[in-house]
């Protein structure tokens, strides 16, 4: 172990590190997290195993799914919950602006009408 | 990521206390820059998401039973793809707040974990790749090819980035010059990691699992 880890290890949290840690979540809170998303991956992965479902049925099933983890992960691990709102707005102005660029391209493209079913 | 010079209490100090550059916002100018660079990568694998929409049913060229996915793809094999890179994602989070915590030893293991995790994950693309490219879908073979190779190889140049950051990051922390002052550092590159495993989410979903 290095003199500047035993220093690292010994010396007590200044005070803007102890602040820092009052917002932080916890580890446990981190390993639920990943439990629930390990159940929802878990469930994604069983549509594979659902040979009668239609293919609307599993997008209406996948994607809330991929939407709930999409969240989750970026509201607790990016920890963007706890954060200042303007990284907040930053990342969605991001997001928001490809979804609504790519389904344009996709709508002008005549992806809805042409190959694509949902039924 | 720069040193932050140790300044007196100024207005407008970041939330990180008088050890951070003021700034006009009041937040970490690098944090705010990788939120930025984060946002602008949506549009990039937005980009890439909606041609592999777009094209994946319109190969006219190559063998028939390579031009649907469905064909190709092995899910059971790439579930746990997923689930290697899920718990990387804990594993960063962990290592995040351990050095938050000022335990430098336990934020080291936990990069060095991320860092293997994030290596299996790109051997299980690799595998993946070449038994591809073994039954017949290659680069160019047809248009399916070409759109899926170019998603999931730019997510994967994403990830492998990430692991040599990782390991620097494992290195430094060796050397002692990553302790809890430079905890915006893993903190920011934390961001960074879990954006990957989001677009993964993303990419397994509409490309593999979606018929």
């Amino acid at each position: 172990m290095s003199m500047a880890e035993t220093e690292h290890k010994g010396a007590p949290l200044e005070p803007h590190h102890e602040a820092h840690q009052k917002t932080h979540p916890s580890d446990w809170t981190y390993i639920k997290v990943a439990l629930v998303l390990g159940a929802l991956t878990a469930l994604e992965v069983s549509t594979y195993y659902w040979e009668k479902a239609s293919t609307g049925a599993l997008v209406a099933v996948l994607f809330p799914l991929m939407i709930i983890k999409f969240g989750v992960v970026v509201a607790y691990f990016m920890h963007l919950r706890y954060d200042n709102p303007l990284f907040r707005r930053v990342f969605v102005f991001g997001l928001l602006l490809a979804v609504v660029v790519y389904l344009v391209a996709l709508t002008a493209m005549q992806f809805w009408t042409d190959g694509w079913s949902l039924i | 990521m720069a040193d932050t010079a140790i300044h007196g209490p100024v207005a407008g100090e970041t939330e990180h206390g008088p050890h951070s550059h003021a700034t006009s916002t009041g937040i970490s100018n690098e944090k705010l820059a990788m939120w930025v660079f984060l946002g602008s990568d949506c549009l990039l694998f937005g980009a890439l998401i909606s041609t592999y929409l777009l094209l994946r049913h319109r190969s006219i060229s190559g063998p028939v039973e390579l031009r649907d996915p469905a064909n190709i793809f092995d899910i059971p094999f790439t579930s746990v793809s997923s689930f290697v890179l899920l718990f990387s994602s804990l594993t960063m989070a962990l290592a995040v707040g351990a050095i938050h915590r000022g335990d430098v030893r336990r934020c080291r293991v936990f990069l060095c974990t991320t860092a293997l995790l994030g290596s299996v994950f790109i051997g299980g693309q690799v595998y993946e790749f070449t038994s591809f490219v073994r039954e017949g879908l290659g680069y160019t073979t047809n248009i399916l090819g070409s759109a899926f190779y170019t998603l999931t190889g730019f997510h994967g140049v994403h990830v492998s980035v990430g692991i040599m950051f990782l390991m620097a990051m494992f290195v430094m922390s060796l050397r002692g010059r990553l302790g809890p002052d430079r905890a915006e550092t893993v903190e920011i590159f934390g961001l960074y990691w879990h954006f990957v495993d989001i677009v993964w989410i993303l990419i397994f979903t509409i490309v593999y699992l979606i018929p």
